[in-house]
C-alpha cells in the first residue's frame, strides 16, 4: 500500500498514489465481478441466479448433455480453427506482399484489405445473407463440416486483416540485410521465406493466430447472418437460451468457455511471455 | 533495400498477391458490391427486387423516425466514448508509470475481458443488473441503512424499497457498451502514453505545475494521437453495436444495427436495409477522414 511503502514516491510513480489504486482496483472489479458471479452461480443449485441454494454440478450434467448445445461448441470450435489457419496463411501472405513489394493502386489495394476491420459487422453480416443465401445460392444441407462452409468463408473475411496488420508491424522490424545474406548464400525465394522470413514472422503469426480465434469464437451477428438456418455456432445457441430463458445452464456453457479463454491465454503466456502478449495490443 | 518494384519479380509478386486479392474480390467486394445495389432496389413480390435505380430507400432513411434512430446511436455511442475515456485515461497512466513488474499483468487483466466471448459478457452483465441482481440487492441495502440510520436520530423511515429498473432501458445500453468498449479504449491510450518523453514530466512538475495542470497542459497534447486513436477504436464499434442494445435495451433503445437487423429478417425490406448499411458504412468513413485530417495537422507546421 501507498501509505506504508518503505521509499518515499517518486513524483512520476502515479501508480503508487492511493486514488490511483483505487481507481484501478474499481476498474478492475468492474470488469471481473459480473465474470465472477456468472462462474459462481453456474454452481448454485437453484434454478435463479439469484441466492444462492448450495453447491451443483449439475447444470454442467445438463449443458454437456445438451445435444444441440454441444454441437454448437463443436461447430464454433471446428470454425474458429479452420478460419485461423486459412486466415493465417492469407494474412502473411498479404502482409509480405504489402511490405516487399511496389505496384499500381497500392494504396487501394491496402485500403480494401483492412476495410473489413471497420466495416461495422451488422455490414457484413447483411452482405454475406445476401451473397450466399441469395446470390450464390450455397446450399444449407451439406454434411458436417462442409455445411459450415459459408460462415467460415465469412470468418476468414474479418479475421485475416488483423493477421496482415500485426504480421506487417513486426515485418517492420527486419533487417532486409539478411533476406540478401540468405540469397547470396545461394538460398531461393522460397527458402528464404521459410528460413529467414517465418520466424522472424513467429511471435507476430502467434498472436495472429490468438486474435483470430478468439474474433471467430466471439462472433455472433455475421454467423447469424452468414449460417443457414440449420448452422448453430455457440453464440447462436447461446443467444437464443439467453433470449428466451436465462437458466443456470447458461452459465455452466459460459464458464466453460470463459475457461477456454484462461486457458489459451495461458498457452499463449508460456509461449510468449506476458510482455510480447501486452506488446502486440 | 527498399520496396520491390513488382515488376522485377512477377513469379514472387504472383504468389504473395493472387490468394488476398481474389479472395478479397470474391468474399468482400463482391458481397459489398452487391448490398450497395440493393439499396438502389425496390421489393417487387415477397423474395423478388427489382434494381430499379430508385433513390427511395435513401429518401425513407432521413424520414423523422430513422434520423432520429441514428442520431440517437451517434449520441449514445459519443456518450459511451466518453465515459470510457474519462474511467480509462487514468487507468492507462497507472499502467504507464506502473513498475516494471506489475505493468504487463494489468494490460493482462484490462485484455483478458477483451477476449472473453462479447455474448458472455453482456449476459454476465444482466445477470447483475437484473430487478433480483446483485445491483439491486446492494443499492436496496444502502437504502435499508439509510433509513435505519434515520430512525435512529428519530426522523421518519424511507419507504420501503422498490427495485429499480436497472436492465432494458437506456441507461442498462449505455452501462453495457462501456462495460464492453473500455479495454478497447485503455490500449491504445496506453500504447500512446508509454512513448511519452517523461522529462518532459518531470521538466513541468520541477518549473512548479501541480499534477494536474500537467497532466492537462503536457500529458494530455502530447498524447494527443493516442487518445484520438482510441476514440476512434470505441465510437466505431460502439455506433455499430446491435447485441449489447438488442439484449439490454428496452423497446426505445434501439440502435441502427437493430433497425437493419429488422429490415432483414422481420420486416423482410432488404433494399431498405441495405441503403442504411451504406449510409452507416459511410458515416464510419467520414470519421475515419475527420481522424487523418487531424492526424495531418500537426505534421503539417
Amino acid at each position: 500500500m501507498a501509505i506504508f511503502s518503505r521509499t518515499p514516491r517518486a513524483p512520476l510513480e502515479y501508480s503508487r498514489t492511493l486514488w490511483m489504486r483505487l481507481w484501478v482496483g474499481a476498474v478492475m472489479v468492474f470488469l471481473y465481478a459480473p465474470l465472477v458471479v456468472l462462474m459462481i452461480f453456474s454452481f448454485n443449485d437453484s434454478k435463479r441466479n439469484v441466492v444462492w441454494r448450495g453447491f451443483t454440478f449439475k447444470y454442467y450434467d445438463k449443458a454437456l448433455g445438451n445435444d444441440v448445445l454441444v454441437e454448437a461448441l463443436v461447430n464454433s470450435l471446428t470454425i474458429a480453427a479452420l478460419a485461423t489457419l486459412i486466415s493465417l496463411i492469407l494474412g502473411a501472405v498479404a502482409a509480405v506482399m504489402l511490405w516487399r513489394f511496389r505496384f499500381p493502386l497500392k494504396g487501394a489495394v491496402d485500403g480494401t484489405i483492412s476495410l473489413p476491420i471497420i466495416v461495422p459487422e451488422i455490414c457484413m453480416g447483411v452482405a454475406f445473407l445476401i451473397f450466399f443465401a441469395k446470390w450464390l445460392e450455397w446450399p444449407t444441407d451439406l454434411i458436417w463440416p462442409f455445411n459450415l462452409g459459408a460462415i467460415i468463408i465469412a470468418h476468414i473475411t474479418f479475421c485475416f486483416p488483423f493477421v496482415t496488420m500485426v504480421v506487417r508491424s513486426r515485418l517492420a522490424t527486419f533487417n532486409r540485410e539478411q533476406e540478401e545474406a540468405a540469397k547470396d548464400l545461394g538460398a531461393g525465394e522460397w527458402a528464404v521465406f521459410r528460413d529467414v522470413l517465418i520466424p522472424h514472422m513467429r511471435p507476430a503469426l502467434i498472436a495472429g493466430a490468438l486474435l483470430s480465434f478468439t474474433l471467430s469464437l466471439d462472433d455472433f451477428v455475421i454467423a447469424s447472418f452468414a449460417g443457414g438456418p440449420d448452422t448453430i455456432t455457440f453464440p447462436v445457441k447461446v443467444y437464443s437460451m439467453v433470449r428466451f430463458s436465462v437458466t443456470p445452464e447458461v452459465n455452466a456453457a459460459s464458464t466453460l468457455l470463459i475457461l477456454l479463454t484462461i486457458l489459451l491465454t495461458a498457452v499463449a503466456l508460456k509461449l510468449q511471455g506476458v510482455k510480447a502478449i501486452a506488446e502486440t495490443h | 533495400m527498399a520496396e520491390q518494384d513488382w515488376k522485377t519479380n512477377k513469379r514472387v509478386f504472383a504468389a504473395v498477391s493472387l490468394p488476398t486479392l481474389l479472395w478479397t474480390l470474391l468474399f468482400f467486394v463482391i458481397p459489398m458490391a452487391i448490398v450497395w445495389f440493393y439499396s438502389f432496389g425496390e421489393n417487387k413480390g415477397l423474395t423478388e427486387i427489382e434494381f430499379s435505380g430508385t433513390l427511395e430507400n435513401y429518401k425513407r432513411a432521413t424520414e423523422f423516425l430513422y434520423l432520429g434512430i441514428f442520431g440517437k446511436s451517434f449520441a449514445v455511442a459519443a456518450l459511451v466514448t466518453l465515459i470510457c475515456l474519462i474511467i480509462g485515461f487514468p487507468v492507462a497512466m497507472a499502467i504507464t508509470f506502473a513498475s516494471e513488474k506489475w505493468r504487463p499483468w494489468l494490460l493482462l487483466g484490462i485484455m483478458l475481458p477483451f477476449w472473453t466471448n462479447l455474448l458472455i459478457r453482456t449476459y454476465a452483465l444482466m445477470i447483475l443488473l437484473g430487478s433480483q441482481g446483485f445491483a439491486n440487492k446492494g443499492l436496496e441495502a444502502l437504502w435499508s441503512s439509510a433509513s435505519w440510520l434515520k430512525t435512529l436520530v428519530g426522523m421518519q423511515p424511507l419507504p420501503t424499497w422498490e427495485p429499480v429498473q436497472l436492465l432494458f432501458n437506456n441507461f442498462a445500453v449505455v452501462f453495457g457498451l462501456v462495460y464492453v468498449h473500455l479495454p478497447f479504449m485503455v490500449l491504445p491510450l496506453y500504447a500512446a502514453l508509454d512513448r511519452l518523453d517523461r522529462s518532459l514530466i518531470e521538466a513541468s512538475l520541477d518549473l512548479g505545475a501541480g499534477h494536474f495542470r500537467t497532466i492537462m497542459r503536457i500529458v494530455v497534447p502530447l498524447a494527443a494521437p493516442g487518445i484520438v486513436a482510441g476514440v476512434m477504436i470505441t465510437l466505431i464499434p460502439a455506433l455499430g453495436a446491435y447485441l449489447t442494445p438488442d439484449l439490454m435495451g428496452g423497446t426505445d433503445s434501439q440502435m441502427i444495427a437493430n433497425v437493419i437487423e429488422r429490415q432483414f429478417k422481420k420486416a423482410n425490406d432488404w433494399p431498405f436495409g441495405a441503403a442504411l448499411s451504406f449510409i452507416l458504412i459511410y458515416a464510419m468513413f467520414i470519421l475515419i477522414a475527420l481522424q487523418s485530417m487531424r492526424r495531418k495537422v500537426p505534421e503539417a507546421r
